[in-house]
């Protein structure tokens, strides 16, 4: 296995003087292709910060972070943006999906955004992710139209749609009812056995984590164990 | 662009109630601006026909001669000159002139015309008019005589007078009735009216008498030249260039119709930039319209922006999708706005034959394209700043942790 992901001695703080809060304190976390990593702590551990620093949605205030060989603390926002789009996929822990769109649009966007248009074999790979989580039947629903665990699997059919590397999932079943996040859970474990494509997923459930081969536990802003 | 211009359009189809009030508050505003220009454009030909319409647009005259001193150029001179105010300056070699400039492109009709003062005497009634002699069939010329007669007709014959109502009215004669005319030389011919006109204007209709060239030689006492000659414009509002370019060829004194009307000039200098003051209001109100419109859409997809962001939408992109709704917007509304003012303005005469009290409005005045271009223009600078804060959203911020 390489290394995929690697950070070291990440410091975030948020606010300033008084109201400084630390919330990464000098963490270090190495994410290898192929893992299915659960990310578990305590609410208000930095799961979130931590997913959306690796994410590049966010600047740590210190620290190294390189992916696929890319320092990515030092690159500009363009770079970033562009990054982000080919190697990592985001699952929400509320789908945010684009709700004037159909299923089968909101999968294809990343290709899209990219090309400037939507291609026929952007077309292609997003209804053949949709019939792959299941949805072959609501590919041209609204978003709305969606239940909740539908709407799941299409981000998560989104997320892939441009086969990252990395995939980020925050709370990802947080939303759902039992069944419903087992399907979840079950459809990302297929997927990463199937594609070697990495998972990272936060979550304080148990049964969730228990789905994860990797167990990664944050406390007090550092990576414990 | 073209997946930037699917999200617009979808975004604008979301919301069908608000794109369309958005959409018809900037057709109302092209409306606006396009019935003002339309307006302000049909008032200028109306007021400009009014008031030239019988008019000359170029009288062309004798150079007037001023004494040279004829002491050497030493020493100082002081001179107090005075313009000869009885001395008619006389176009002698009219004849020379007139086809040079009946051959200008810009000429449509000229009148060579013999003028001076007299009396039209009828018994004991005697009553002051400008006598005009022009040539045959020429009494038209200049001022629609014949459009405006009342009775009887514009031919002179040899022996023919033409006057107005008010002076028919005056010494209460009627048509193939004789009168006397008598000149300010003390020459005196009976004549026979012809025919009676009403312009409209008293200083026609009250004091003029037409009468052909050959009487007024006999009445003015002038074997040979002509006072003027009057000319008509293809385009009116040349008449300042074709004045410039008749003096230039003939070396006479040419004057355009402007000199003496500036006030109307400036009447019609005035109307128009108020014309344009609310013009330039309605393109704002469209502009603020658009803008806070844009920036509400901006606000409520706040999170669907930053989840774009998330999947690698670059700023760039994000801006474009906001500033072709913008475009969309204000070529949609440009184009109904310029059609309906287009259909609203039709059913009205054009201003040269509107009626009396009619609203001279000029369908061919409305400024159709330019009002479509502005509003796109403007459509586009309000969508700037809504784009700009769309831009900024910042992904971490919504997508709610
Ligand atoms: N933008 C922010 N400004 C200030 N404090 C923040 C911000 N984002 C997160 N925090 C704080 O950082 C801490 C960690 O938050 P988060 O990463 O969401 O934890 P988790 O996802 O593990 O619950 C919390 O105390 C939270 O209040
Ligand atoms: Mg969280």
């Amino acid at each position: 296995m390489s290394v995929l992901v690697e950070v070291r001695d990440l410091i975030k703080t948020f606010g300033e003087g008084e109201a400084e809060t630390r919330v990464l304190r000098g963490l270090d976390l190495t994410l290898e292709t192929g893992e299915l990593s659960a990310l578990l702590g305590p609410s208000g551990s930095g799961k979130s910060t931590l997913l959306t620093i690796l994410g590049t949605l966010l600047k740590p205030s210190s620290g190294l972070h390189t992916m696929l060989g890319v320092d990515l603390a030092a690159a500009r926002d363009a770079e970033l943006t562009e990054f982000r789009n080919r190697h990592i996929g985001f699952v929400f822990q509320f789908h945010h999906l684009l709700p004037d769109f159909t299923a089968l649009e909101n999968v294809m966007f990343p290709t899209a955004v990219m090309a400037g248009r939507e291609t026929a074999s952007a077309r292609t790979r997003a209804a053949e992710l949709l019939e792959r989580v299941g949805l072959a039947d609501r590919m041209h629903f609204l978003a709305p139209k969606l239940s909740g665990g539908q709407k799941q699997r299409v981000a998560i059919a989104r997320a892939l749609m441009n086969r990252p590397e990395l995939v980020l999932a925050d709370e990802p079943t947080g939303n759902l009812d039992r069944d419903s996040a087992e399907q979840v859970m079950a459809l990302i474990g297929e997927i990463n056995s199937e594609e070697e494509t990495t998972f990272l997923i936060s979550t304080h459930d148990e049964n969730i984590a228990a789905h994860c081969r990797r167990r990664i536990l944050v406390r007090d802003g550092r990576v414990e164990g | 662009m073209r997946y930037g211009l699917k999200i617009a359009m979808r975004y604008l189809g979301a919301s069908k109630a608000q794109t369309s009030l958005l959409i018809a508050g900037v057709a109302v505003g092209v409306f606006v601006f396009i019935f003002m220009s339309a307006l302000i454009g049909g008032l200028a030909v109306f007021l400009l026909q009014r008031t030239v319409g019988d008019i000359a647009h170029v009288t062309v005259e004798a150079p007037s001669r001023d004494a040279v001193s004829l002491m050497g150029e030493q020493g100082d001179v002081l001179l107090v000159e005075q313009r000869a105010t009885n001395q008619r300056t006389l176009l002698r070699t009219a004849d020379a002139f007139l086809p040079l400039i009946e051959a200008l492109p810009g000429v449509a009709a000229t009148s060579q015309q013999i003028v001076g003062n007299g009396f039209v005497v009828r018994g004991q009634a005697r009553a002051p008019v400008g006598i005009t002699g022009v040539e045959p069939g020429k009494v038209s010329a200049i001022a629609d005589i014949d459009g405006a007669l009342i009775s009887g007709t514009t031919e002179l014959g040899n022996s023919g007078v033409v006057i107005g109502s008010g002076l028919a009215d005056d010494l209460g004669i009627g048509v193939g009735q004789v009168v006397r005319l008598q000149s300010d030389r003390d020459v005196e011919r009976t004549l026979v009216v012809a025919g009676i006109f009403e312009i409209g204007l008293d200083a026609l209709d009250s004091r003029a008498a037409f009468v052909t060239l050959a009487t007024a030689r006999t009445l003015f006492d002038l074997p040979q030249g002509v006072s003027r000659i009057e000319i008509k414009l293809v385009d009116l509002n040349a008449a300042d260039r074709e004045a410039r370019r008749i003096s230039a060829e003939t070396g006479l004194k040419a004057t355009p119709w402007t000199e003496g009307n500036a006030q109307l000039l400036d009447g019609l200098r005035a109307q128009a930039s108020s014309g344009n003051l609310i013009k330039a209001f309605a393109l704002i109100t469209i502009v603020i319209g658009v803008a806070s419109a844009l920036l509400l859409s901006t606000y409520r997809r706040r999170p669907e922006i930053g989840i774009m962001r998330a999947m690698g939408a670059s700023r760039l992109f994000v801006i474009g999708v906001f500033v072709t709704q913008g475009t969309l917007i204000g070529l949609l509304g440009g184009l109904i706005g310029a059609g309906l003012g287009f259909l609203a303005l039709s059913p009205f005469p054009v201003p040269e034959l509107a009626p009396p009290g009619g609203l001279p409005v000029d369908v061919r005045q409305g400024a159709y394209d330019l009002a479509i271009v502005l509003t796109t223009l403007g459509a586009i600078l309000a969508s700037i700043l809504p784009a700009r804060a769309a831009a900024r959203v910042d992904p971490v911020s919504v997508i709610g942790q």
